[in-house]
């Protein structure tokens, strides 16, 4: 079992020293998510350490993005969805009823597996969120945010000449990484990401990947994949899981080197999935 | 054998056709040749080769023998003189025909030693259930007499021929049974060329309407000129004499104009704020058994008929209208009973639904993706409402709206009830103006004659409606087409 390269088996290993310092961000405790009566997700124990990369990984329909939505409170939005269970963030449950779901959605941000930026200018849609929440207070203020929110997300040089064209019209890369800019700007805590590359090309994805590896240094992020080499390489943890459970949680390097767990080893291995 | 006993008589034919053809085709499925078409395409092709000829003999004889019979029946008629006791040769020939008809009824007995006067066989039709002019002549009945046995001729002949037409349908589609045959693909090209026809006659029909009304706005435009009816400020068609050379009526579009645009103006300013957001509810914040409800109960609203409205507006709307204002001033009332305010309202509430069912489902239409990338910043959902979704939709839903004004402006039963018929140009919504669609109802109501101005002119009204409605159907097409092509 060789997924890794030597290049992220060493970043890996460096990772694991952070590993050990970091934090919780935020922490799940016995997360059951029912859609109806359907349960789609039974008991999930999971932690999100700061400013790391959490990669969740799983066979289709385990669950993976009802977790992740649950995280932000994106399952609000869907009828009949139901949590039960305790999710905090900096130690406070987000399901409690005073929290704001507006606000709390703003410190967790969200991209999506199929890039969907609006029918905006790219400038309108990195502005969207800051206008939302007030956080400029002029004009040129705004400016720099979306200048730096596209330079973070590695656009910036590619659409600094047509900040006025619509973002639909762009490629479906650089849509993506629109999104991430988007979601940059508002200045959340935790990127939560839905498969952010499987609707890109090789070289988009690479992109990407940098780019998640950039973001780490600022942001707690969450990455959903179907691909092992991703996990692998933008990871530091990575969450297995299979029919709605958690089947194993450990560092990036373990469980891909040593899984504890038949299933994990067999889906790693491409035995099934 | 009357015609519709034939043409069951053809369909039973083709349908044991049918039968084997598909039994025959599956018979020949062996194995050792891969068949091209399914038996059961066998069976219809041996059905449609047997039916459609026969049918289309069967409407091309009676139509010919029916012709033909008439001639003959005309050419034998005796020349018209001033004596004679029928005002037409037309005239004398329905008679015949009347006659001819009422033949059927009697058996053969009775045909046999039929009663040579007129009034006798008046009579004997009399007690059959068959009304008879009173004023035809005894030369009739030897000619409607021959007329009838033609006829029941003509019809035993044809319905042999139709029947042997299918049967021999039957025979060559069986023949050509084979298991390489392309029974498929001329199934398909029937459908299509059906398909075709069905789609033509409703644009043929289309086309018809606007010669129809062409000619005879043509016909108006000879006697009143196009300027004066498209520019002209004042409508007054009534008191004018058409005849008498020198003082025409005045045919002033603009009046009429004026209040068709106003009234809609105020109907869509009513429904379209109340439309829109019922329809931003129901998308947006309506739980799914709420819209499951509420959608239906509005689409209701559509489906009571205009003239409805039109007694609401008159003996409710209007009413109160008159008598809140008469409330308010003190004295008298300064709101009509009948004015631009009564039918607007009223239309506007008619409209409501169509305004608010065309944008729901615009609404609807756009991905859910835009919502959840909005909420996902931390959006409030009427945040998202406002900035993503409705800019999203907007050119959409502008087409409605659009499609919804040609409505108003079309829309005739109310106005007639509640806008009253003054040809006035006013800008004060409380007195009454009238619309086009009005006018064309007034002028055409009443004892008629087509050829004088005042009631040509309603084929002038009428066109230039269509063609204004057209228009804004037209564009309302073009921006929701190039709305679709947003998303795909
Ligand atoms: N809106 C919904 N309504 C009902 N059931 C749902 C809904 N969304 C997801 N589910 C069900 O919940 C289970 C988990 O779905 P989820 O989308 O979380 O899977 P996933 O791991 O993200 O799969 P994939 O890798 O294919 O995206 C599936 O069985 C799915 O059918
Ligand atoms: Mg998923």
């Amino acid at each position: 079992m060789n997924l890794m390269t030597e290049r992220s088996l060493e970043k890996a290993v460096g990772d694991k020293m952070n590993a050990v310092a970091s934090t919780n961000k935020m922490k799940g405790d016995k997360v059951s998510v029912f859609y109806g009566a359907k349960q789609a997700l039974f008991d999930v124990d999971l932690d999100i350490p700061e400013k790391m990369v959490t990669a969740l990984i799983g066979p289709s329909g385990c669950g993976k993005s009802t977790f992740l939505r649950s995280l932000n409170r994106m399952n609000d939005t869907i009828e009949g969805c139901r949590v039960t269970g305790q999710i905090t963030l900096d130690g406070e449950d987000i399901y409690d009823p005073k929290i704001d779901v507006v606000e709390l959605r703003a410190r967790v941000g969200m991209v999506f597996q199929k890039p969907n930026p609006f029918p905006k200018s790219i400038y309108e849609n990195v502005a969207y969120g800051p206008r939302i929440h007030g956080l400029a207070k002029s004009r040129h203020e705004l400016d720099e945010i979306v200048e730096s929110s596209l330079r973070r997300a590695s656009l910036f040089e590619e659409v600094k000449d047509r900040l006025h064209d619509a973002g639909t019209g762009l490629s479906g890369g650089q849509q993506q990484r629109l999104c991430i800019a988007r979601a940059i700007a508002v200045s959340p805590e935790v990127i939560l990401m839905d498969e952010p590359c499987s609707a890109l090309d090789p070289i988009a994805t690479a992109k990407v990947e940098e780019l998640i590896d950039e973001l780490r240094q600022n942001y707690t992020i969450v990455i959903v994949t179907h691909s092992m080499q991703q996990a692998a390489r933008v990871s530091q943890k990575t969450a297995m899981f299979h029919l709605g459970n958690l089947v194993e949680v450990g560092e990036t390097e373990m469980m891909f080197t040593t899984p504890k767990e038949k299933r994990t080893q067999d889906y790693i291995t491409g035995r099934f999935g | 054998m009357s015609v519709l006993l034939v043409l069951l008589i053809v369909f039973g034919i083709g349908i044991v056709g049918f039968f084997i053809g598909r039994q025959r085709a599956s018979a020949r499925e062996t194995g050792e040749v891969k068949v091209h078409s399914r038996a059961y395409y066998h069976g219809w092709w041996v059905f449609l080769v047997s039916v459609l000829p026969a049918v289309l003999f069967i409407v091309l004889w009676s139509a010919g023998s029916s012709i033909y019979l008439e001639r003959s029946a005309q050419a034998s008629l005796p020349a018209q003189t001033a004596e004679s006791a029928v005002a037409s040769r037309g005239l004398a020939l329905s008679m015949v025909r009347g006659i001819a008809t009422g033949l059927d009824r009697l058996d053969a007995q009775e045909l046999q030693n039929l009663p040579q006067s007129y009034a006798d066989l008046r009579s004997l039709l009399g007690s059959k259930g068959v009304a008879l002019a009173s004023e035809g002549q005894d030369y009739m009945v030897p000619i409607a007499e021959r007329w009838h046995s033609q006829a029941a001729t003509a019809r035993t002949i044809g319905a042999g021929l139709a029947i042997a037409l299918a049967v021999a349908g039957v025979i060559f589609g069986l023949s050509g049974i084979h298991p390489r045959a392309r029974a498929r693909n001329n199934v398909e090209r029937i459908v299509l060329w059906g398909l075709l026809a069905a789609s033509t006659i409703a644009i043929l029909t289309t086309v018809g309407i606007i010669f129809s009304m062409l000619f005879q706005t043509i016909n108006f435009f000879s006697v009143v000129s196009p300027w004066n009816f498209f520019f002209g400020t004042v409508w007054d068609p009534r008191f004018a004499d058409a005849g008498s050379g020198g003082s025409q009526g005045q045919f002033g579009l603009i009046p009429l104009l004026a209040g068709t645009l106003y009234i809609a103006f105020v109907a869509m300013l009513f429904a379209v704020p109340v439309g829109l957001f019922a329809a931003i509810y129901m998308a947006e914040y309506a739980t799914p058994k709420v819209r499951a409800t509420v959608k239906p109960l509005l689409e209701i609203l559509a489906g009571i008929p205009t003239i409805v409205y039109g007694f609401f507006a008159l003996v409710t709307v209007g009413p109160f209208l008159r008598d809140l204002s008469a409330a308010i001033s003190g004295g008298g009332g300064f709101i009509m009973a009948q004015s631009v305010l009564t039918a607007g309202l009223v239309m506007g509430i008619m409209l409501i639904p169509f305004v608010s069912s065309l944008s729901d489902d615009i609404i609807t239409a756009v991905p859910r993706a835009m919502r959840d990338g909005s909420l996902g910043l931390g959006a409030t959902r009427s945040e998202t409402i406002k900035r993503v979704i409705l800019p999203a939709a907007l050119p959409g839903i502008v087409g409605a709206l659009l499609l919804t004004a040609s409505r108003a402006i079309g829309e005739t039963m109310i106005v007639v009830l509640a806008a009253g018929v003054a040809a006035r140009l006013t800008v004060n919504p409380f007195e009454a103006m009238t619309t086009i669609t009005v006018k064309i109802v007034n002028q055409l109501t009443g004892d008629l004659e087509f050829n004088s101005p005042q009631t040509l002119v309603a084929f002038a009204l009428g066109i230039t409606l269509f063609f204004l409605t057209l228009a804004m159907n037209i564009f309302a097409l073009y921006i929701v087409r190039k709305y679709r092509e947003q998303y795909e």
